[in-house]
């Protein structure tokens, strides 16, 4: 027997038509077809859900925390990228 | 005729319940955390078909009959629950098995079902035909997972193949009551399910590279669950089962 863990997945459910996936959690399967069906036994028992996608933990690249700094916060002081500087029409809601 | 009818409904919820009980037992217990919630999961599909079929007994009954008079107030010898469904949980590989070839004959069984002439009945065959066809998959798929794995995980297929394929006999006997049914459309005839079980059986066990008995005419297989002889494992899933009401009878909670 070998003690070889099987491999992290990351899931991610559309809880319905139109909304995007959302990340749910991790589970460990020996493959992608297994990863589905028991996210679809974990993270689906109480209706959360109408597709399942299961994307191998070792796919996923992330940034990494020590460069928050150079990273996001040069944009702090940077509020005129966003629009809020129009004026907008009272009738215009929604936005 | 109604008696024939509660009888062939009690037959079908006693199978699901005691499927659904052994399952349970697995709450806690399975080898990692994703299929320990698949078995309950499942448990709580079966038991929820027994509670369909259990409601629908006692609304034929009256008498002050509820879903809970059943499991909870009869003896061994009026449970009809085939013998494989009561026989302890083993191995990860045996409860496999057991569900597998218990899963195969439910997905053609309710297939079957929905057209009973009993709308009430095709209706829970309808529903439950849905979780089965989940329940066949997840069995399925780990039979061929194990089958065709290590040598190690054969060798357990191999030997739980061995120790349920005599029980797997009883699943297309018909009782009187099934008889009776039969006659009047309510009921399916379970010997005309027997050529499409085998059919997935040896595909899947194909594919799981497992060997299996070859059938034969009039081979042995175990049987009196349908008739209410039973095991003495069903003694002890009563046991537990009915402790409560047994000790503090119409306890309500």
């Amino acid at each position: 027997m070998s003690n070889q863990e099987w491999p992290l997945w990351e899931i991610f459910i559309r809880s319905k038509a139109g909304l995007d996936h959302k990340h749910v959690g991790s589970l460990h399967a020996a493959d992608a077809q297994m990863a589905i069906e028991m996210a679809r036994d974990v993270y689906t028992r109480r209706m959360e859900g109408i597709s399942i996608w299961a994307v191998e933990s070792v796919n996923i690249h992330a940034s990494n925390p020590d460069d928050a700094e150079s990273f996001y916060e040069p944009s702090n002081d940077k509020i005129y990228r966003h629009p809020t500087f129009y004026d907008l029409p009272d009738e215009l809601t929604h936005m | 005729m109604t008696n024939d009818k509660i009888q062939y409904i009690l037959q079908l919820a006693d199978n699901s319940l005691i499927h659904g009980h052994r399952l349970s037992e697995w709450c806690g217990h399975g080898p990692i955390l994703e299929v320990d919630m698949a078995l309950t999961n499942i448990a709580l599909d079966n038991i929820g078909a027994a509670r369909s079929f259990y409601q629908y007994a006692a609304e034929l009954e009256g008498q002050c009959k509820t879903e809970d008079s059943y499991p909870y107030e009869r003896d061994i010898l009026e449970f009809r629950n085939v013998l494989l469904l009561e026989l302890p949980n083993g191995e990860f590989s045996d409860t496999l098995m057991k569900c597998f070839f218990f899963d195969a004959f439910q997905f053609h069984f309710y297939t079957a079902l929905q057209k009973s002439t009993d709308e009430r009945i095709a209706s829970i065959a309808t529903k439950s035909l849905k979780e089965v066809t989940y329940h066949l998959r997840f069995s399925s798929e780990w039979v061929i997972r194990l089958g065709d794995g290590t040598a190690e995980s054969k060798q357990k297929m191999q030997a739980a193949i061995a120790d349920f394929w005599t029980y797997t006999g009883e699943l297309f006997d018909a009782s009187a009551a099934e008889k009776a049914m039969m006659s009047e459309g309510v009921a399916v005839d379970p010997a005309s399910l027997r050529p499409l079980w085998e059919k997935t059986i040896a595909d899947t066990f194909e594919e799981a590279t497992l060997s299996y008995p070859i059938q034969k005419d009039g081979a042995w297989f175990q049987k009196g669950g349908k008739t209410g002889i039973h095991t003495e494992y069903i003694g002890f899933i009563l046991a537990e089962m009915q402790y409560m009401q047994k000790s503090y009878p119409g306890l309500e909670w």
